[in-house]
């Protein structure tokens, strides 16, 4: 008896161990980010008077908000951030797709090196290179201009694209490309029947290539600095550096630059940890 | 028909196919790579021109009294940058992930929630915990005398000697998802049998982890160390949202990153130096192929021979 009653206590402390440890350290990772959308709601009062409550109808305020649609740039900031992010990543997934398609398809003399070759940017960063960069990009005249941004994130995702698709392209099934072939068809044609098959990959891809690329500091603020050009991430540091003492205007450009992150994230978390979930079981 | 991976001279399409990627990455990534690392050897002239100078540069980064302290404490800081990281994020990570590959109904939850601040910009999470940290706001303060710690309490971020773990802390907290989801992904890859089997003999649930997945989970244990070592040592926009170009408080916080930026690109009393911030960024490159080849060679060749 009282061993099988020890026996419950111990798969019942083992159950719920594992959920209060998960508990508290969740309440750790969303706690600061709630603390903050929470507060950008509010006046200033309320702000330092009760920072734990959520806003009522007295505490309530837009002041934030408005101070920075006043004086913040922000749809410019969005903007320059949209068309960076969709064309880097676009470019980014059909070059290193066409790229991975001719190493994972054809057996030309050099294969194995130009793999070797491409795959040295996956672990050496290109921020390292920034001296070099930025006097290419002065001599090309992309400074302050999206364009130089864009082909910066473009080689630098390109490594890890290239590497992660030739394998998911290795696994589609011989025949049909072999089929395709008999019936005449071109191997521009068998690329263009092979990149559906690799969708999944492509979206997994898309979202690890998109968030570095919409969270990046270093090369807005070393490439493309001007306030024409500033992308989100930059617009909000250079916003917050002169509003640092306006606690409404911090906590909600802070909101602001978090809401469209976490939206997407919300909406695509479950395809992206089962992304790369299922690439590790192989 | 003959397979489909055909030798020949070298087919117009296989080239189409691997022109715009190879070249993109030429000449964007690696001849500017070379070319940050060729300047190195390089001065400045009055000119304007490119004086050859040898070993110069790194002769007066080690020994010069404008830069040789800030680079050896860059480089300390940075070790203890990534000391923090391997003692605290990447043991948090493997605990949360063998607690989530346990299963039950919550597990996406919890995932989801653990993962999130890992896809926030760094300038967004360095802010964030600065008006947390703030004494002025005094979130972390009441928070911590609610649970009776409030004696513990200071301006960590303001204090030299509290700063650089402070930081490195809010780093762990923000990219521990990373680690979690690495590990997470191997620990459910490992088959049922092999731990059915131990479960069938009577190990408990911590033996089984220890004695049959850990040893199991090893190459993941080596990506996520290079992982860790390559973005610490390339790390920059935590101190600098959170402490500036200066690293502050009286550079406690200074890391190679920091360093490099500001040996690139000037303070308010030094100029700007090029090719001294190419040699900065050579140091780095160093520092970062050591640690690869490292990990390649004694790590990875050793460890994978365990195929599943």
């Amino acid at each position: 008896m009282k061993s099988s009653s020890l026996y419950r206590l111990q798969q019942i402390f083992g159950k719920s161990v594992p959920i209060v440890i998960l508990s508290v350290y969740s309440l750790i990772a969303l706690f600061p980010i709630a603390m903050i959308l929470i507060n950008s709601f509010k006046a200033k009062k309320a702000i330092f008077g009760a920072p734990f409550e959520f806003p009522t109808s007295e505490t309530f305020s837009l002041i934030g908000y408005q101070t920075v649609t006043d004086r913040a740039n922000f749809q410019n900031y969005f903007l320059n951030s949209a068309i960076v992010t969709f064309v880097a990543l676009i470019l980014t997934l059909f070059i290193g797709a066409m790229a991975a398609f001719a190493l994972a398809e054809y057996d030309f003399p050099g294969n194995a090196l130009t793999a070797l070759y491409l795959s040295i940017g996956i672990m050496i960063p290109i921020r390292l290179g920034t001296v070099g960069i930025l006097r290419l990009m002065v001599s090309l005249k992309l400074v302050n201009t999206l364009t130089g941004l864009i082909l910066i994130y473009v080689a630098q995702a390109l490594p890890l694209t290239i590497f992660i698709l030739s394998q998911f392209m290795r696994q589609v099934p011989k025949d049909l490309k072999d089929a395709a072939r008999i019936d005449g068809a071109s191997e521009y044609r068998i690329f263009g029947m092979v990149l559906p098959l690799v969708r999944p990959a492509l979206g997994a891809i898309g979202i690890f290539t998109m968030i570095p690329i919409w969270n990046d500091l270093w090369f807005p603020l070393i490439i493309s600095p001007s306030s024409k050009t500033a992308t989100v991430t930059l617009g909000v540091q250079q916003f917050l550096g002169q509003f640092v003492s306006d606690w409404n205007a911090v906590l909600s450009s802070l909101t602001l630059a978090m809401i469209p992150i976490l939206i997407l994230y919300i909406l695509f978390s479950q395809q992206m940890i089962r992304s790369i979930t299922a690439g590790a079981i192989k | 028909m003959q397979s489909s991976k055909r030798r020949s001279q070298f087919p117009v399409h296989v080239l189409v196919f691997l022109a715009p990627a190879v070249l993109l990455y030429t000449l964007f990534m690696v001849i500017p790579l070379i070319n940050s690392l060729r300047l190195s050897f390089f001065e400045i002239g009055n000119q304007h021109q490119l004086n050859f100078a040898g070993l110069q540069n790194y002769i007066k980064l080690f020994t010069d009294s404008n830069f040789a302290p800030f680079f050896w404490r860059a480089l300390r800081n940075n070790f203890v940058f990534f000391a923090v990281h391997m003692l605290v994020q990447n043991p948090i990570g493997l605990l949360l992930a063998a607690l989530l590959a346990e299963g039950g109904q919550m597990r996406n939850f919890f995932r989801t929630i653990i993962f999130m601040p890992t896809v926030l910009s760094v300038v967004i999470i360095g802010f964030v915990w600065q008006l947390i940290l703030n004494p002025l706001w005094g979130v972390a303060e009441s928070m911590l005398k609610a649970i009776g710690l409030g004696a513990w309490f200071g301006p960590w971020l303001g204090k030299p000697e509290t700063a650089l773990v402070t930081v490195a802390l809010i780093s762990v907290w923000q990219f521990v998802g990373i680690p979690m989801i690495l590990f997470y992904a191997a620990l459910i890859g490992i088959p049922d049998e092999l731990t059915e089997a131990a479960r069938v003999d009577g190990a408990s649930s911590w033996e089984t982890f220890w004695r049959i997945k850990f040893p199991l989970i090893l190459p993941t244990i080596g990506i996520v160390g290079i992982l860790t070592f390559v973005g610490n040592f390339n790390a920059f926009d935590l101190i600098y949202t959170m402490k500036g170009a200066n690293a502050g408080p009286d550079f406690s916080t200074d890391i190679m990153g920091t360093f490099f930026y500001r040996t690139f690109f000037g303070q308010q009393l030094q100029l700007g130096n090029p090719t001294m911030g190419a040699t900065v960024a050579a140091m780095m490159f160093l520092i970062i192929l050591t640690g690869v080849l490292l990990y390649m060679f004694l790590w990875a060749r050793r460890i994978q021979t365990y195929e599943l």
